[in-house]
Formats: C-alpha cells, structure tokens, sequence
C-alpha cells in the first residue's frame, strides 16, 4: 500500500474521529443552554427525514433534482410493513424483498 | 426492542442494522476491488475511517488521485452531520466516565445513534454505555467484515443489488423514522410531522444547489431551527 492511501486514511479517520468524539467531550464538562437543548431535540426526526429523502433523490449539479423511483416504489410496502407490524426487522426485510423484486421483474 | 439497556440486548436491538452493513459493506468492498485497492487497504479504511459514504467517496478520490487534503475536506465534510449527532446523544452519558464517552463516540454511526433515539422512547429516556457499547461493536466488525469480503468476492459478485441488499438501509431508516413518530411522546405528532414535512421540502430545493451530503447537514440544521419555531411554547 502506498504512503499515499496510508497518509490519506489516517488524515480522514482523524477528522471523523474528531468529528465523533469532540462533541461528546465537550458536554462533559458544560451545560448546555435550554434553546440548545430543545434545538438538538429535533435532530433524530430531521437527519432521519433527510437521510431517507436522499435516498430518494438524484443529484444532477446544476438542475433540480431527479427520483429514484426504485427506492420510491420499494419504500410504499415498507411503510406498509411499518404501520403493519412497528418491527424495524420486518420493515428492512419488507424492503429489500420488494427491491429484489423490482430487479427480478425488470421494473428497476 | 423494549426498555432492557443489558449488553445482551444492544446485541439484539441492532440486529436489524446488520443487513444495512453487509449491503453497503459488499458494494463498498467490491467498488474498492474495482478501483484496484488492496484487500488490507479496505480493511484499515473500513477500520479507520469507518463511514459509510464518505469510504465510497474516499476510493473514488483516491482513484482519481486527487491531492490529499480535498480527499481529508471532503471527509470532514460529509461527517460532520457526526457533531450534531455526538452532541445529541452525549448528553445521556454525561454521568460516564470520560474513557466511556470517548470510546461511545468514536464508534457511533447514523443507525445506532437512530437506534438510540428509538430506545430512549421506551426506557424513559435513559441510554447505558454497555447497550451502546453492544450495538456499536457489532456494527463495526460487521461493516469491516462486509467491506473485506466485498473486496475478496469483487470479481464473482458482480451486482449484490440484484439481491435488492442496496435498500436494506433505506428500509431501515424507514422503520427508525416511523417508529420514532409514533413512539416520541416528548412532542406534539403535528410537530412532528411539521418537521418531516419541512425537512423533506427543504431537501428537494437544497439539493437543487448541494450534493446530497451537504443538503442532509443543511436540511437538518433547518430543521430543527424550524422545529423551535412551530412547537407549542
């Protein structure tokens, strides 16, 4: 392995290492403020929001952004799933079986 | 899942992630197979770095070759949703000691930080380091197996996502997300929705100017600024 993948893999494990653990150095010692608190409140339903609408999305710089109607289409039954059983496991096999599905039929 | 913070049970409650992994893992390690990279390589990256989306954008910048310190802004970039989350989660460790805190950190991603969220509806919002410590460990040495056997098997698996592996994250994000709607009682179900609703919209226009991974840090900060504002006072 050369001495540039080495150099590049340490430099980019530190600035996510950093990027993990600071944060939960610096709450060790303070209190957070009450508006900081009810503004963090909100981040698991919004990067969780943002993290499956991505997944919906194709990025074309400089346009508006396009669907991925496979991921689109697989989604609806795994909803389903959700609202049917509120089992994580059977939502990601739901899915993923829809997917296959998908794939096999030539639909995506 | 329920309300039990045993080592044991972080073992259970991440097992659904697991697909997650092994889905992205095998594309990972296959791409990094096609770009030439060596087995060991994959594995200290996936052992080092251990990212999900920015390990995919790392080997393609490595292919290209591109300088070093874009490869490293690039990193910081696309993790540093990381900070929103670690500052979130830390607060629930703060009585741990620091090595604790730091070992938590450093081993947390997307899914079991939302893993976590889930939890703390259920065990009157408590978390303990051995759950955590569970759920992070098996995510880790699944994702560095995964990525491994990718790289090994690149040139006989030619597409894991005819399998429709590729969407277990998707489907898993899904499940987190709509569990944590119904099971978050700390806030108003239309506050809630609100929010989903504003984070989706402001997805869509962002990504209109941003790659995705910047929209997703972007969308979230608006997010929560939008949450403030439309929850009951």
């Amino acid at each position: 392995m050369s001495t540039y993948i080495m150099t590049t893999i340490l430099l980019c494990g530190l600035v996510t290492w950093l990027s993990r653990v600071l944060p939960f150095a610096v709450i060790k010692n303070m209190t957070l403020p009450a508006w900081l608190i009810k503004f963090l409140s909100f981040v698991p339903i919004a990067i969780m929001t943002a993290i499956f609408v991505e997944s919906l999305l194709t990025y074309h710089a400089g346009h508006w952004p396009g669907f991925d109607f496979a991921n689109i289409a697989a989604s609806i039954p795994a909803i389903v799933a959700g609202i049917l059983t509120k089992s994580l496991l059977a939502v990601v096999i739901t899915g993923v079986v829809a997917m296959a599905l998908l794939r096999l039929t030539g639909f995506a | 899942m329920d309300a039990n913070l045993s080592f044991r049970s972080g073992l259970k409650d991440v097992l659904p992630t697991v697909f997650g992994y092994i889905g992205v893992g095998l594309a990972l390690g296959i791409v990094a197979n096609t770009s030439h990279l060596s087995v060991v390589a994959i594995l200290l990256m996936s052992l080092i770095v251990y990212a999900g989306s920015a390990q995919f954008i790392i080997v393609s910048m490595l292919l290209t070759g591109s300088p070093i310190s874009a490869i490293v802004l690039s990193t910081f970039l696309i993790n540093s949703r990381m900070i929103l989350m670690s500052l979130t989660i830390a607060r629930y460790f703060k009585q741990d000691s620091f090595l604790q805190n730091i070992g938590l950190g450093s081993l947390l991603t997307d899914e079991t930080f939302a893993l976590s969220m889930n939890k703390l509806n259920l065990t009157h919002h408590r978390l303990r380091p051995t759950w955590l410590h569970a759920a992070n460990i098996v995510a880790y040495l699944v994702w560095a197996a995964a990525t491994v056997v990718g790289c090994l098997l690149g040139n006989l698996i030619q597409d894991p996502n005819q399998f429709g592996l590729d969407f277990a994250v998707v489907g898993m994000f899904i499940g987190l997300l709509y569990l944590q709607l119904i099971t978050d009682r700390s806030k108003p179900f239309t506050t809630q929705l609100l929010v989903i609703g504003f984070v989706a919209v402001a997805m869509y226009v962002l990504m209109r100017f941003f790659p995705g991974n910047i929209a997703l840090l972007l969308a979230t900060l608006l997010g929560c600024g939008f949450g403030m504002v439309v929850s009951p006072k």
